[in-house]
């Protein structure tokens, strides 16, 4: 049994947004593979939750019209991971949610319920920002469009404001087209762990290959919010594929991230692994789009 | 608080409870149905000891809603055995294997196997391992409960192709 004071229960969107306006404090639950730990912890025992579980209008993917990818929010990690259009257009993305918890948690656990959660080591999130993916957030009054680079706002905070829902991530064609990326975890256990860090990058070859026409590198818990390297992608777009690419990269991004010591790892340990995560990540996605070091 | 009418399918059987809103989908099966093989072990979805099958996919069902299951089709380790209580091939195999000692953890390690030797597809040690690894086990190191659940899909599939 859970100590919620009130379980409101939504049969359409629309409904359950009415709801969020008539109930400003109580809290959406979605997948609840973290809400409902922390209602069993006591932190957020006795407060009001709108279930969302059962609105399937907010589950699924689907390719819009203009090559954009919808993801609705509901959409299960293991969904998402077998879900044709993610395997065929960005593979980082279904491979990175797989490494969620354990095959449990990543049937319920959703990956709006993932980026909501605003927390730094969420595995769907570094794969996100990389594909400068788009935000439909809506509420009673209407919908708005916002970037999810300009999402998180610190640790466990977003940019959710009151009455609003999230409904929709889009990334755009331009975004994935042509792109190759990896995704690293890096944690104590290979399953049912939380990152120590993780690290996604995808990069864009110029036509001869021999060049980074466009690299976007994002890390989780390098800073108190998954961030993304856009300095070091400043100054690596254009470079020449070669040996010393890869310690570049990883010289570069020192500059972007922000690890600190937890009981997790320490902050030296963190460094070590975002420069090493950035090799790695960097030169398994150049060969993957057919470069050459 | 109100309890609340919810159907659904358990064990191939349609089943009306009346439910506080606040239940788990463990404390359902446990307290309503008197489905004993759910076993609360962590109550925070880690340990997997109280897995069952909803609409197919492997799911904690001490992190699930009861509220949710309005509609389902849910499948509990008591759906394997037959009437007289014979024991399936995968029950079978995990006595065979040594794959139990204390046993808390095994009807969610079913469970969880399901999906695999319910499955067509070919899954290496490795691949058994992944679809495994939301369920602990404390006694047996693993390796034995990989190696029932191996031989099991094995022989399906052997039977399967003849």
């Amino acid at each position: 049994m859970y100590d919620f004071n009130n379980i409101y229960q939504p049969k359409t969107v629309r409904e359950a947004l009415e709801m969020k306006k008539a109930h400003p404090d109580a809290l959406f639950l979605a997948g609840g593979s973290d809400i409902l730990i922390q209602c069993r912890e006591g932190k957020l025992a006795g407060r009001d939750v709108i279930s969302i579980f059962n609105l399937d209008e907010l589950r699924g993917v689907c390719l819009e019209e203009d090559g954009t990818i919808l993801i609705r929010p509901m959409t299960s990690f293991s969904h998402i991971t077998n879900h044709p259009i993610i395997q065929k257009y960005i593979p980082t993305l279904a491979y990175a949610v797989d490494q969620i918890g354990g095959p449990q948690i990543r049937n319920v656990g959703t990956i709006g319920g993932n980026i909501c959660n605003g927390v730094t080591s969420a595995d769907s999130a570094t794969t996100l920002k990389t594909y400068d993916a788009i935000l439909e957030i809506a509420s009673v009054d209407g919908i708005r469009v916002a970037p999810y680079s300009t999402f998180s706002l610190g640790a466990g905070r977003v940019d959710l404001r009151e009455g609003e829902m999230l409904t929709g991530i889009r990334v755009k064609k331009d975004s994935y087209e042509n792109t190759f990326g990896n995704y690293i975890k890096y944690s104590m256990r290979r399953a049912m762990d939380i990152a120590t860090l993780g690290c996604s990058l995808n990069v864009r070859l110029s036509d001869d290959k021999k060049k980074i026409d466009r690299v976007r590198i994002s890390y989780g818990v390098a800073g108190p919010v998954p961030l993304r390297a856009t300095k070091a992608e400043a100054t690596l777009q254009g470079a020449e594929i070669n040996s010393e690419l890869l310690e570049k990269a990883a010289l570069e991004v020192m500059n972007d991230v922000n690890p600190r010591n937890s009981w997790r790892a320490s902050k030296d340990f963190r460094i070590q692994l975002i420069k090493e995560l950035t090799r790695r990540t960097l030169k398994s996605s150049v060969e993957q789009a057919g470069g050459k070091f | 608080m109100k309890k609340q009418l919810i159907t659904c399918t358990i064990n191939g059987k349609l089943r009306e409870n009346y439910i506080d809103p606040r239940a788990s989908l463990s404390d359902l099966l446990r307290e309503e149905e008197h489905l004993q093989s759910i076993k609360h072990g962590c109550d925070v979805g880690e340990c997997g000891a109280c897995t069952v099958i909803v609409n197919g996919e492997p799911f904690n069902s001490c992190i699930y809603m009861a509220l949710w299951a309005e509609g389902k089709d849910i499948r509990t380790l008591e759906d394997l055995s037959d009437e007289k209580g014979n024991l399936s091939d995968i029950q079978q195999s995990f006595v065979d294997e040594g794959a139990i000692q204390c046993g808390f953890c095994t009807p969610g390690f079913i469970m969880s196997a399901l999906p695999i030797i319910e499955s067509d597809e070919d899954f290496t040690r490795e691949d058994i391992r992944k679809k495994l690894s939301g369920n602990f086990c404390r006694c047996t190191g693993y390796d034995t409960i990989v190696t029932a659940v191996e031989k099991t899909h094995n022989k399906r599939k052997a039977e399967k192709s003849k």
